[in-house]
């Protein structure tokens, strides 16, 4: 897609999961969402409903720090020694009877998974709600290689059938209302009467997805955790419709980025009460399903983990960016983004929107390919406060930020210099020097006489127009302090 | 005590007043104020702007600026949090051990003045006098970088006079965000206009804060609304006594 359809149709399925370009800016999506009123108005309420709720039962904890200090911990314990995890969970899962294959991107993922599915000539894979199949586009190399993939928790459902794309972690149909979601089942459904009540809806695709989990043979799921010294896995859920797929059909896949490791059964102790509280507001989400290898005669005969790098080793590499693959992908940090609350997440262009994107997808894709998603934050701290594995989201963004313009400075010599690092370069010098700021303080006041109406500026030229639409300026003033110290003495 | 100002360029250049208010508060709480004629800026437009090795110069002439100071307070939280929080980082990123030693040095003496007066001097009550209804936004970086807590608000509830209001969804960004503004602009817009309706909505004469660079994003969208609602520095309002009303000297 180049960039005036994606500008047009921001929530196509065919824009890609993590951009390999940098054609679509930020700035330019969210100024289109912000023109969404019925995306506004959606998003507006529900993170701040989701916001108040989770800071009650965050409240009620008196160790949450404690345990926000511990789940870092256990993390970063992780990421510092991931070589002897990962292959301490391969041993597991394989003493348990599964099968471990390992994908070092998108591509080769998609081909293990196509592979195993074509090996049981299944047509149809039922799905859990996943974000990392979403990272490497599963449904799409599926549907090349003739196989549909069903998605079945119910918002995930509603964008598929819609040919969107999802815009929050946890709740993918965030920007739909129930009166669109009805026109959707009624038309790719087949269902003839339906009301817009919420129970006529669900009961609309539970029906739907009743004759599915009964008959498909494969499915897929992502991981929530992993543990290395037993080799079990945890999917956290809500709907049951986890439950169905992990528990019904014969072969199971599960898609695991590398990072998705916990040492031990114990640890979960401490996740389980920071995931919820932080993600959907609960004490307890209703259904965590945890297997280990496969049981004669119960549930999937056959199962596999695909263990996906996908550039998750590249982000390891890198000493501060690092930390965001401490992230459990509970979406609080999008829920109290001041910037996601109003762009929504088709905006940040990636699966992962939100404050995390903003860090993890430039860091994934290289910063080259997301450029603008670093300054897609007003870096005002809330997400740091709420993170349950305590990512210093701000610090990553400034990071990155460097990373963005040393990138595009070794890149120079090709054609003009930016105008912006121009502009800095100037600026910095002087800012060194306190005769030339001085100076500049005085070329400032005589200058702005021009802009002046009144006692402001009502309008300033070039980059400086999006200040001046909204805002006026206060000028230098008569008297700057230094001036004014220096009668003093 | 003898405290060194740190103005900020910012406050230099456009809101000299607020200078002025913390030397007048400082100098009538008993200490001696001295300020350092060769200081700039901190930095940070620079640095969270991601042009961080061009920042590198300017944040050595602040370390050496106040290197022999004895206690540097200044009216910016978000100044000070850029020299807590973003110095470390750039001596690293200079690669330069000195620099991170004179950051270690340096940086434990920098305060904001609200933390400066209720957590290092235990005051609270400044002897202010300011006859009017305010309502107090606290900035992102006082809350959420440098962790001022309640300071300001211990300031301004020992104000004498004042009709201090609560101003909804306070802990909300106003969207400023330095260079994000100028960035993302339609974005900042959403954020300001949100902010500048729960503003209005405390039907207060002022809406303070400690810091100018929200202020100003604040305060000029005020004006353009010609909202009859003006912007005022904490310091300004903790500098205001009685004598001042008499004088008519109070904004």
């Amino acid at each position: 897609m180049n960039q005036a359809e994606q500008l047009a149709n921001p929530m196509s399925r065919d824009i890609e999961p993590i951009p390999t370009s940098p054609a679509v800016r930020f700035e330019d999506s969210a100024k289109v969402a912000l023109a969404n009123t019925q995306l506004r108005r959606n998003m507006a309420k529900v993170t701040q409903t989701i916001r108040v709720k989770r800071q009650l039962v965050v409240d009620e904890m008196p160790d949450w720090e404690a345990l926000r200090e511990s789940g870092r911990a256990t993390k970063e314990r992780v990421l510092r020694h991931l070589n002897q995890y990962l292959l301490q969970f391969e041993a597991s899962v394989t003493n348990a009877g599964g099968h471990v294959h390992w994908a070092r991107d998108a591509a080769e993922a998609n081909q293990i998974i196509t592979a195993i599915v074509a090996s049981h000539g299944a047509k149809e894979v039922v799905k859990v709600k996943s974000l990392t199949t979403d990272e490497i586009g599963l449904n799409e190399a599926l549907a090349h290689a003739g196989v549909a993939a069903i998605e079945t928790d119910l918002a995930e459902l509603i964008i598929q059938l819609a040919g969107e794309r999802s815009s929050h972690i946890l709740v993918p149909a965030i920007h739909k209302n129930r009166s669109e979601i009805r026109d959707l089942f009624k038309k790719k459904l087949g269902v003839a009467e339906l009301t817009d009540d919420p129970k006529a809806l669900a009961a609309a695709a539970r029906t739907h997805l009743r004759k599915k989990f009964l008959s498909v043979p494969v499915a897929v799921s992502g991981v929530n955790f992993g543990v290395a010294d037993s080799g079990a896995v945890c999917i956290v859920e809500s709907e049951g419709n986890g439950r169905m797929c992990l528990t019904l059909p014969k072969v199971l896949i599960s898609v695991m980025g590398l990072e998705k490791l916990i040492p031990t059964w114990q640890d979960f102790e401490v996740f389980l009460q920071l995931l919820p509280r932080s993600s959907t507001a609960e004490r307890m989400n209703p259904y965590n399903s945890l297997w280990t290898g496969v049981t004669p005669g119960d549930g999937p005969q056959e199962f596999h983990v695909v263990l996906l790098d996908n550039g998750r080793t590249k982000v390891l590499a890198d000493k501060i960016g690092r930390h965001a693959l401490n992230c459990i992908r509970c979406s609080a940090c999008l829920n109290v983004c001041p910037i996601y609350e109003r762009t929504g997440g088709h905006a940040y262009n990636s699966v992962y929107p939100g404050p995390i994107g903003a860090i993890l997808t430039p860091m994934l894709a290289g910063v080259e390919n997301a450029p603008s998603l670093p300054y897609a934050s007003s870096l005002c701290g809330a997400c740091y406060d709420v993170c349950p594995v305590k990512i210093n989201i701000p610090e990553i963004l400034v990071h990155l930020r460097g990373e963005v313009v040393r990138h595009k400075q070794d890149a120079e010599g090709r054609g003009w210099p930016d105008p912006e690092a121009v502009a800095m370069k100037f600026l910095a010098g002087v800012f060194a020097n306190s005769r030339r700021f001085e100076r500049a303080q005085k070329i400032g006041r005589m200058g702005q006489r021009f802009f002046m109406k009144g006692d402001v500026i009502e309008s300033l030229p070039g980059p400086f127009g999006g200040w001046t639409t909204m805002r006026d300026v206060f000028p230098v003033a008569p008297q700057t302090f230094r001036e004014w110290w220096r009668t003093r003495s | 005590m003898r405290v060194s100002l740190f103005i900020t360029c910012f406050n230099d250049t456009l809101f000299p007043n607020t200078g002025k208010a913390v030397v007048r508060l400082l100098e009538r709480l008993g200490h001696t104020v001295d300020f350092p004629i060769d200081q700039t800026c901190c930095g940070q437009m620079h640095y969270n702007t991601g042009y961080q090795r061009e920042a590198i110069p300017v944040i050595r002439h602040f370390l050496k600026v106040f290197q022999n100071s004895e206690v540097v307070v200044s009216p910016s939280a978000s100044c000070v949090g850029m020299v807590r929080e973003m110095y470390p980082h750039a001596a690293e990123l200079a690669g330069d051990e000195d620099l991170a030693a004179a950051v270690k040095t340096v940086s434990a003496k920098v305060f904001e003045l609200s933390e400066f007066l209720v957590k290092k001097l235990g005051v609270d009550d400044v002897g202010a006098y300011y006859p009017h209804r305010v309502t107090y936004h606290p900035t992102c970086h006082s809350l959420r970088a440098i962790r001022v807590g309640d300071a300001p608000l211990r300031l301004l509830k020992k104000v004498r006079g004042i009709d201090l209001v609560e101003l909804p969804r306070a802990e909300e960004c106003c969207g400023f965000g330095g260079t994000f503004a100028v960035k993302n602009a339609d974005t900042s817009m959403a954020m300001l206009g949100d902010k500048i309706r729960c503003v209005l909505d405390t039907k207060a004469e002022y809406c303070a804060s400690a810091d100018n660079s929200c202020l100003m994003h604040i305060g000029g969208a005020l004006h353009r609304q010609r909202a009859g609602v003006g912007t005022i520095h904490l310091a300004e309002i903790l500098a205001s006594t009685e004598d001042d009303q008499e004088r008519g000297l109070l904004r």
